[in-house]
């Protein structure tokens, strides 16, 4: 459902577009042999050709290209065999060579698309435009000194591939959606940390308004958007400025807007503007990148199932509901470990249920990752079977999980030591069950006399005899008849 | 074809080159000139001709993802006019 805007004159549609750069994983940079690893210290990860030292020249990194194929394969897109590099000029004291190199009338990767999965349980389609490959930037800090600026050239030359969506997004919580989509993609693939703390998944917002049937409207193009919860206000905010602009009469500049998260509002770069004249030209130091599709249909037999697929085949296999699957395949390991719980414990919605709303709840107040978690897949898997099998009640289960999440022991030692196991022997259960019926005869008398909802009262005092070991249903079973 | 003074003045504005008036009345007859003598080139038909990425008939030299570079801190600041504790150090350039 796209989220309109109310104004004075009627509803506002949002139309929005996203740019994604995102951090290539590689060893070594686009164009040279010098590590990428983050956090290093300062210009320690440069080589002479990432400073731009003249004569320097790039020779492109076979991974990066790989890389880029496979995310294009992964966002269902087309792979052109031939591309070519182009320089984009502007100066910044992050940029050594006065240019960067990047990827302009032919990219690597051209049109595709995703489905993005919204609150409401729908699914929407949103084209891919293209994704191309091009150098990072180094990086400058401001706040060291009050008159100086320190550059650091480590992040210089390190892979990028920038993904651009169609204006197919309508709405803050689709862009939310699809930036999350995105991100779960290439985590899949593995060509991209989507790391937004530390910078290597950053996006850039295209917005426009108008209503609803009209052409787009002007767009202002929004930097520094870079998390989530960042895309979400900063759209909440443009879109607003946007429509009262025009609603007062005004027209919106074409623009680029930085997001400032601490005022919450977006304000205008105007030093960008003339900065928006890069000169494009073919990079003279390279020739064009090419390359067979036979290599190509290799790199596609090494995907993984990816989160699409995953997801319906979750919902197709196991019968488990949307919402769900999406749970467990936003991280490929924990959807590893669903399918390994649902494979030992033998019941796949409850492995889903139990995995859903008692790991991950109790991981998630512990602020714990499911990679840190005490209870392994197999021990989770191994509680279920003794729920599946009959062997504790679903109550016990919950204690025995609490156990089990404390002391890392598997399930079924501690059902044994603590002498957990359901009583199933319809003997001993009945026996119970004649003890308390002996014990309340006027209850007995009245709920013969028709005061039915007394039955809960005799299961309760069963359990309670039995300590939560008798199985519920045997228990209902036999009550019955002996009233 | 000829430069007006704005397009010689911007040209320079994007180079980060400052020119004075003078310069710019100097430069403008220079740069048309450099212009018109390439723009010769746009006499021959090429209609039908695929751009031409180089004479030799080699293609771009992939290399292996492997660390075998950088390290070389002092030598990346050795031209720095300022630098400290491994950064380099320049104006202010925040907006």
């Amino acid at each position: 459902m796209p989220q309109m805007i109310k104004g004075d004159t009627g509803d506002w549609e949002i139309v929005i577009g996203m740019e994604i750069h995102a951090q290539v994983i590689a060893r070594s940079k686009l164009f040279s042999g010098a590590a990428t690893e983050f956090g290093a210290a300062p210009n320690s990860q440069v080589s002479l050709v990432d400073a731009a030292m003249p004569g320097m020249l790039p020779v492109l990194n076979k991974k990066c290209v790989e890389q880029a194929v496979r995310t294009g394969l992964g966002l269902n897109s087309k792979i052109n065999t031939r591309s070519v590099f182009a320089r984009k000029n502007y100066f910044y004291p992050d940029l050594p060579q006065g240019y960067q190199i990047s990827q302009f009338e032919d990219p690597i990767v051209g049109k595709g698309k995703i489905e993005i999965d919204l609150p409401d349980g729908s699914v929407k389609e949103i084209g891919i435009t293209r994704l191309h490959l091009e150098q990072d930037a180094g990086k400058s800090i401001h706040d060291q000194s009050p008159t100086k600026s320190f550059v650091d050239l480590n992040r210089s030359g390190c892979a990028l591939m920038e993904i651009v969506s169609e204006p197919d997004i309508r709405g803050p919580e689709e862009a939310v959606a699809y930036l999350s989509k995105i991100r779960m993609i290439l985590r899949y693939l593995g060509t991209c940390d989507g790391n937004m703390d530390e910078g290597s998944m950053r996006a850039d917002v295209n917005i426009s308004v108008r209503k609803p049937g009209d052409e787009y409207g002007t767009r202002a193009e929004i930097k520094n958007v870079n998390s989530l919860k960042a895309v979400q206000q900063a759209i909440d905010f443009e879109a607003r400025r946007q429509v009262e602009i025009i609603e007062e009469g005004g027209k919106v500049n074409q623009e680029t807007r930085l997001w400032d998260p601490n005022k919450m509002e977006t304000r205008s770069m105007r030093s960008k503007e003339e900065a928006h004249d890069y000169r494009y030209f073919p990079d003279p130091d390279l020739l064009p990148l090419e390359f067979s599709s036979q290599w190509v249909e290799e790199i596609k037999q090494t995907l993984p199932e990816l989160p699409d697929e995953k997801k319906h085949r979750f919902m197709d296999e196991y019968g488990l509901s949307l919402y769900d699957a999406s749970v467990l395949i936003a991280e490929r390991s924990r959807a590893d470990f669903f399918e390994t719980v649902a494979k030992d414990g033998g019941d796949a919605k409850l492995s889903a249920n139990w995995v859903i709303n008692e790991l991950l709840g109790i991981l998630n107040k512990n602020e714990k990752a499911l990679s840190d978690s005490p209870i392994s897949a197999e021990q989770l898997g191994g509680l279920i079977k003794l729920i599946v099998d009959n062997t504790i009640s679903g109550k016990i289960a919950k204690d025995v999980f609490a156990e089990m999440f404390a002391s890392g022991k598997d399930a079924e030692k501690i059902v044994e030591e603590k002498g957990l196991k359901q009583v199933t022997d319809t003997g001993a259960i009945e026996a119970v069950i004649d003890e308390v019926l002996a014990e309340n005869p006027d209850n007995v008398e009245a709920y013969r006399g028709g005061k039915d909802k007394l039955f809960g009262f005799f299961v309760g005092q069963v359990m309670k005899k039995s300590q939560g070991k008798a199985n519920p249903a045997l228990v209902n079973e036999i009550l019955k008849k002996k009233l | 074809m000829s430069l007006d003074k704005e397009t010689v003045k911007k040209v320079a504005r994007l180079a980060r080159i400052r020119l004075t008036d003078a310069e710019v009345e100097k430069l403008g007859p220079q740069l048309s000139n450099i212009i018109n003598f390439v723009e010769q080139l746009a006499e021959v038909d090429t209609d039908n001709v695929e751009p031409l990425a180089n004479v030799a008939d080699i293609n771009l030299e992939l290399r292996e993802d492997v660390v075998n570079d950088g390290n070389c801190v002092d030598k990346v600041l050795a031209n720095a006019p300022e630098k400290t504790q491994g950064y380099f150090v320049v104006p202010k350039v925040v907006e």
